[in-house]
């Protein structure tokens, strides 16, 4: 029988042939959380049990309000690095290391044919690697901790064919922003996507991680690339344990098969207050903004700060704006200081900020007031987000939001080529 | 059966508005955050809402992130439960694991009116409202135990201490 990626990862965990639509119990590979494992760890305390079942599954990272900016926040790291020291978790990353996505990826979690669960929506990103990744609520987690198990529907699969070549200036960013908008946030509620196509064999693993970062946004359970050579080798020197790749069947039954140009693209803008409000960048070109953030999750990778880098050598970004830089983990931090990266953001004038999620929660590091106006490369702009509920967030590309940076106001990139 | 006043919104209801991020690792007390439920949609809804009221939506509500206070929120502040045409992902799955129930009808949000006053019969699978009785599919077993039992971590608890007997 042909399965998807899906049916054939879950038919492996659950030992016996699954297809779309049924409930398996199964147990996931690594189980993810970040500061939320503060409150995750309350409600284990609840469950009347001393210790963790599987505790080498268990990834932490501190990365949404690093290092702590109140007390409170303080309390919850000092009860999390208490935890970690009792059940003896080797896998734990400090307020040192990075954003959560970022980090797993680098330290060789993130493997194909792996089961990943995480108490982030994000969590999807795993999927670049041909990883199952999906997120989950901290009380799952919690249960996790202690059970190891978990029940989950198998999905059904919108397969979504990307052809042609992405024309300069045009990047993954503004090719899963187009589909989003025209697909609707719920396009693949409780489904799962897999990206497929000549276009997408050739994406680079950075750009393959915005997209399946950014399928929450439309709803899905997972994003999933088939792992390319890239992959392979970036996987070669940090992978934690040896995998298998598992990829659907070419006569798999998929839900619905999309097929996307992405030559015929042009670069898109997410406008204020939802992700699938998304426009060509010619619609809102010239919307003045007051803050600007090249980071995230999303966008904050090597790969993205070179090509803002390119933008803004040897320029300034407009007095009227300021403009935060946060590099995704240390080691991309590393590596920008190395080429010289870091001196260009600073020389133009630009706030770089530690790794970890910055302003993108509303949380710190560059909060909104009222009427203010943000233009950010991460993947979310609902009311308030970033601070004020009156304030107002639009998303694109790194590109983009540097070129509009030098302007103060949304500017088409493709201009700087 | 119980009676509640309708609190009607759109579609897309996404978690920041529900529960706005800046509060998810300040406030972590559930009658605490009861008090900033879905500050950024309808500010004075804390002050308004009573024991037993329901809220009713469009598509895809509660999406964006895992955020379980989303469903808290709503919990403590005494809403028996969410109506909406569907649900986004992991806000279903955290709705169940709190004891919310939430509970998927086109037809109910369809033809039920903000503050008007309806009942819902949890066993029958019915929603009341002013012009008629609107259906909605039972959950499956696996759910109903976690509904039952309060939400995951008293579910968890029941079947961890069973384990335990079992050894």
């Amino acid at each position: 029988m042909a399965q998807t990626f899906s049916e054939k990862i879950f038919s492996l965990k659950a030992r016996r042939d699954v297809k779309a639509g049924e409930v398996v119990i199964v147990s996931p590979d690594y189980l993810l959380s970040h500061d939320n494992a503060a409150a995750i760890i309350q409600e284990f305390n609840k469950l009347g049990i001393k210790q963790v079942k599987n505790p080498q599954k268990i990834v932490i990272i501190l990365d949404h309000v690093v290092p702590a900016s109140t007390e409170k926040y303080a309390q919850n790291h000092q009860l999390i690095r208490k935890f970690v020291a009792s059940q003896k978790l080797q896998n734990f990353f400090d307020i040192n290391c990075g954003i959560c996505h970022q980090v797993f990826s680098e330290k060789g979690f993130a493997l194909p044919g792996k089961l990943i669960l995480g108490s982030d929506s994000h969590t999807t990103s795993y999927g670049a690697f041909g990883a199952f990744a999906a997120g989950i609520g901290r009380s799952e987690v919690a249960s996790l901790w202690a059970m190891d198990e978990i029940w989950l529907k198998v999905p059904e699969t919108i397969k979504i064919e990307l052809a042609g070549k992405l024309p300069p200036g045009v990047y993954t960013k503004d090719v899963i922003l187009k589909i989003i908008g025209e697909q609707g946030a719920d396009k693949a509620n409780y489904k799962a996507v897999e990206f497929s196509g000549e276009a997408a064999k050739n994406f680079s693993l950075a750009s393959r991680l915005t997209m399946t970062n950014m399928a929450a946004e439309l709803g899905a359970k997972n994003g999933y690339f088939i792992p390319n050579e890239e992959t392979i080798h970036f996987l070669e020197e940090r992978k934690k344990e040896d995998y298998q790749i598992i990829s659907s069947d070419d006569e798999a039954e998929f839900e619905e098969i999309i097929q996307v140009d992405v030559s015929s693209i042009e670069p898109q803008v997410a406008c204020p207050h939802t992700v699938d409000k998304v426009k060509p960048v010619s619609e809102v070109v010239g919307t003045k903004f007051h803050q600007a953030l090249i980071g995230t999750c999303t966008n904050g990778r090597l790969e993205d700060l070179r090509i803002a880098a390119k933008v803004l050598k040897g320029k300034k970004v407009h007095p009227a704006v300021r403009v935060l830089v946060i590099p995704a983990s240390q080691e991309t931090y590393r590596v920008s200081m190395k080429e010289g990266i870091m001196e260009i953001f600073s020389a133009a004038g630009c706030v770089v900020l530690n790794p970890g999620c910055g302003p993108c929660l509303g949380a710190h590091q560059g909060i909104l007031a009222p009427a203010e106006v943000a233009l950010s490369t991460a993947n979310r702009n609902f009311r308030g987000r970033m601070g004020s509920r009156d304030s107002e967030i639009y998303l694109a590309s790194p590109a983009t939001v540097a070129a509009s940076s030098l302007h103060g106001e949304i500017t088409d990139p493709r201009t700087f080529l | 059966m119980k009676k509640g006043r309708v609190w009607k919104y759109g579609d897309d209801i996404n978690t920041d508005v529900i529960f706005p991020g800046k509060y998810t690792y300040s406030i972590l007390e559930p009658n605490q955050m009861a008090q900033h439920a879905l500050e950024d949609l309808d500010p004075d809804f804390a002050e308004k809402v009573n024991p037993g009221d329901v809220i009713m939506a469009g598509k895809n509500f509660g999406c964006g992130s895992s955020r379980e206070q989303a469903a808290i929120c709503l919990k403590y502040a005494g809403i028996q439960a969410v109506v909406a045409k569907s649900f986004a992902r992991i806000f279903f799955r955290n709705a169940i694991n709190q004891g919310l129930p939430v509970l998927q009808s086109e037809e109910a949000v369809e033809n039920i009116e903000d503050r008007e006053e309806i009942e819902i019969d949890f066993a029958k699978g019915e929603i009341k409202g002013s012009k008629g009785i609107y259906k909605f599919s039972p959950f499956p077993k696996s759910v109903l135990g976690i509904l039952e039992a309060g939400g995951l971590i008293a579910y968890t608890k029941k079947k961890l201490e069973q384990k335990k007997e079992e050894d």
